[in-house]
């Protein structure tokens, strides 16, 4: 089976309230300082299902492909590392500042390029616009079945059993090849690269595509063709009034709780 | 011609009370000029509570839709029916493939999980949070067709009104797919639903096992209420991802939300600052949650917990 997984290069999501800033006039979250860029949290969980099929079957292949500037090879580096066999970078000025959308798009046509897969495997969102979309457009354009927030994903001969994960549950579905479907953290914890991993991957090639390479026109790159205009960006105001507590010992403090609590009505 | 259409959700036989809030939302757009509201709903039995709820029209879909990619002719035979340029789908398990689905069908883009909507020049803007809660987004949307989805708890149902009325016309389209549902396993969830708590007692990483849960539950039964959890602490498999709250997991807004050895990052606040009062319990002063929190108690949870219930017991 070819699989190919998409992984983004994002913000470290942990990154906390205080230190978290925005450039308002341009629209642009300023990268924290001392906080390096990671790898959005659920497409690890995405390589490691890729994984997990070709070792299932013993055989097939697992590409990389990342959508970003140039340090996104960091993130393709990684997954490498996990153990998938080689990768693609498509980077230029061309992307800067497009939206999921257009990200689909691109997505979509490097995938073509790679003269398509028996399965595309991406993250149920990315953690820093927080939209989940990209893995429903690319099955949209490749006209291939979707399936997304999975737990799990058993391929028998062809037929994919997905086990989904539900606001009130679980569902399972079997859905044929090819086809997308994107990961959830249920899925469980993605191996970590071991050392000799890292510098076997070194040597695993990633190809690096501009817009060109893959047909991305200009009518159609760039933040001016943005399906998804960004009106306004800013860190919303939260303010503090907290009511520290007070008691002599845990059950005194206890007691004072309840009884603030009983005095506004609470219990 | 302009309009909204609202993709209503039947869910164990009911009108899912988002579908609810959803036309809430859209009557408050339509009175800003953005047209007539038309509600798409499965099935004809939920008409008229549709209208009651604001719909001016239903358009009923009577096909037997399966997998989410099913609806979606319908959807479209409602957009065309309605002539409606505003698409609002609740964020559940079907809405979250839904809203995509259909925006990229149109070749136009979806704002996913919405806080507000305005109308702005006749066109729609919508606000949502992004980077995890740290950040908020105005967006406009290009092409005809402006597609929303939006959690549950975020818009106010209006009081339902008997004596509207409103066409109901129906389509049979349905879409074919290759998804065949295999099973679908409810959460067996005992108690109060998370959604319709008034009270939420919620448990995090700090709580060192999962057995730190029975006295959150002992708390809840005595409040009331039910019990929630952060994501750490479904990953470790202490609690039910079912039971998640935040940004993956559920959105509350119970009058009480007690934060039990949660720190309170932004990912988990998405799901819960709705909540009239919070309480935090933390061994960290300077743990986020205790900051936005109204009254906080600093103290390792185990010393406080029990004698909480057995405060609480006393006093009711
Ligand atoms: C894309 C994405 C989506 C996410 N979605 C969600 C989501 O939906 N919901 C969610 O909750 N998280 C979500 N997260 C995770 C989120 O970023 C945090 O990692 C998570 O909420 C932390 O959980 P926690 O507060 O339980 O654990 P921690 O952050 O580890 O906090 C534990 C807290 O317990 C306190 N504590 C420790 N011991 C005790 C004790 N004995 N008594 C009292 N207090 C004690 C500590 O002081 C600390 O404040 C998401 C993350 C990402 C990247
Ligand atoms: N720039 C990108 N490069 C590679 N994969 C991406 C990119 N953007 C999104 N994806 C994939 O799509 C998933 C969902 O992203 P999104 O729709 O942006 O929330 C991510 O988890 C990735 O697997």
């Amino acid at each position: 089976m070819k699989i190919i997984v998409c992984v983004k290069q994002i913000p470290d999501p942990e990154t906390p309230a205080a230190s978290f800033r925005v450039d308002e006039a341009a629209k642009k979250v300023v990268p924290a300082q001392g906080i390096a860029p990671v790898v959005n949290p659920y497409d690890p969980q995405a390589t490691e299902a890729a994984l997990r099929l070709k070792e299932a079957a013993g055989e097939g292949s697992v590409t990389v492909v990342s959508l970003g500037e140039e340090s996104a090879r960091d993130a393709i580096k990684h997954a490498l590392a996990m153990g998938a066999d080689e990768g693609v970078l498509v980077t230029g000025p061309e992307f800067d500042g497009i939206d999921n959308f257009q990200t689909a798009v691109a997505l979509a046509k490097t995938i073509e390029k790679l003269e398509g897969a028996d399965l595309v495997l991406m993250g149920r969102a990315s953690a820093d616009w927080d939209m989940g979309v990209v893995p429903s457009g690319v099955a949209q354009i490749m006209g291939v079945p979707f399936v997304s927030v999975a737990k799990s994903i058993d391929n028998n001969g062809g037929i994919l059993r997905v086990e989904r994960v539900l606001d009130d549950g679980f569902q399972t579905v079997d859905v044929p090849t090819p086809a997308v479907v994107s990961i959830s953290n249920e899925f469980g914890e993605p191996r970590y690269p071991q050392l000799r991993q890292i510098m076997l991957a070194a040597k695993k090639t990633v190809q690096v595509w501009g817009a060109d390479d893959i047909g991305i026109a200009g009518s159609e790159s760039g933040e001016a063709n943005r399906w998804f205009p960004l009106e306004a960006l800013y860190v919303p105001t939260v303010e503090s009034n907290v009511e520290i507590i007070e008691g002599d010992s845990p059950e005194e403090k206890a007691r004072n709780l309840a009884l603030k609590l009983r005095d506004a009505k609470l219990v | 011609m302009a309009g909204i259409l609202v993709v209503a959700e039947v869910i164990g036989g009911e009108l899912s009370p988002t579908s609810l809030e959803l036309l809430g939302a859209a009557r408050k757009l339509s009175s800003e000029g953005a047209g007539s509201v038309t509600a798409f709903v499965a099935g004809e039995d939920h008409a008229q509570a549709l209208i009651s709820g604001g719909a001016d029209a239903v358009v009923a879909g009577t096909a037997a839709f399966t997998s989410y990619d099913t609806y979606l002719p319908a959807v479209d035979a409602a957009i065309e029916q309605s002539g409606a340029d505003i698409v609002l789908v609740g964020q559940s398990s079907l809405g979250r493939d839904l809203g995509p689905a259909i925006a990229f069908r149109h070749k136009v883009a979806v704002s996913m999980d919405t806080n507000a909507m305005g109308i702005d020049n006749g066109r729609l803007r919508a606000t949502r949070s992004a980077y995890g809660g740290n950040a908020r987004a105005e967006h406009t949307f290009q092409g005809d067709l402006q597609v929303v989805t939006v959690k549950g708890k975020q818009f106010d149902a209006l009081e339902p009104d008997s004596s509207r009325t409103g066409s109901v016309t129906t389509t049979d389209a349905i879409g074919e797919t290759s998804i065949s549902i295999v099973s679908t396993d409810k959460a067996e969830s005992e108690g109060i639903k998370l959604e319709d708590a008034d009270a939420i007692v919620s448990g995090g990483r700090g709580l060192g096992d999962a057995a730190g849960f029975a006295g959150l539950e002992e708390l809840a039964a005595l409040l009331g209420g039910a019990v929630g959890a952060s994501r750490a602490a479904c990953d470790l498999g202490w609690y039910p991802p079912s039971q998640q709250v935040g940004l993956t997991g559920k959105t509350v807004t119970p009058n009480l939300y007690i934060a039990v050895a949660i720190s309170g990052a932004s990912q988990h606040m998405a799901g819960m600052t709705g909540a009239k009062n919070i309480v935090a319990i933390n061994k960290d002063e300077d743990a986020n949650m205790v900051r936005v929190s109204r009254f906080a108690v600093i103290e390792d949870y185990k010393n406080v917990v029990p004698a909480l219930v057995e405060e609480i017991q006393k006093l009711l």
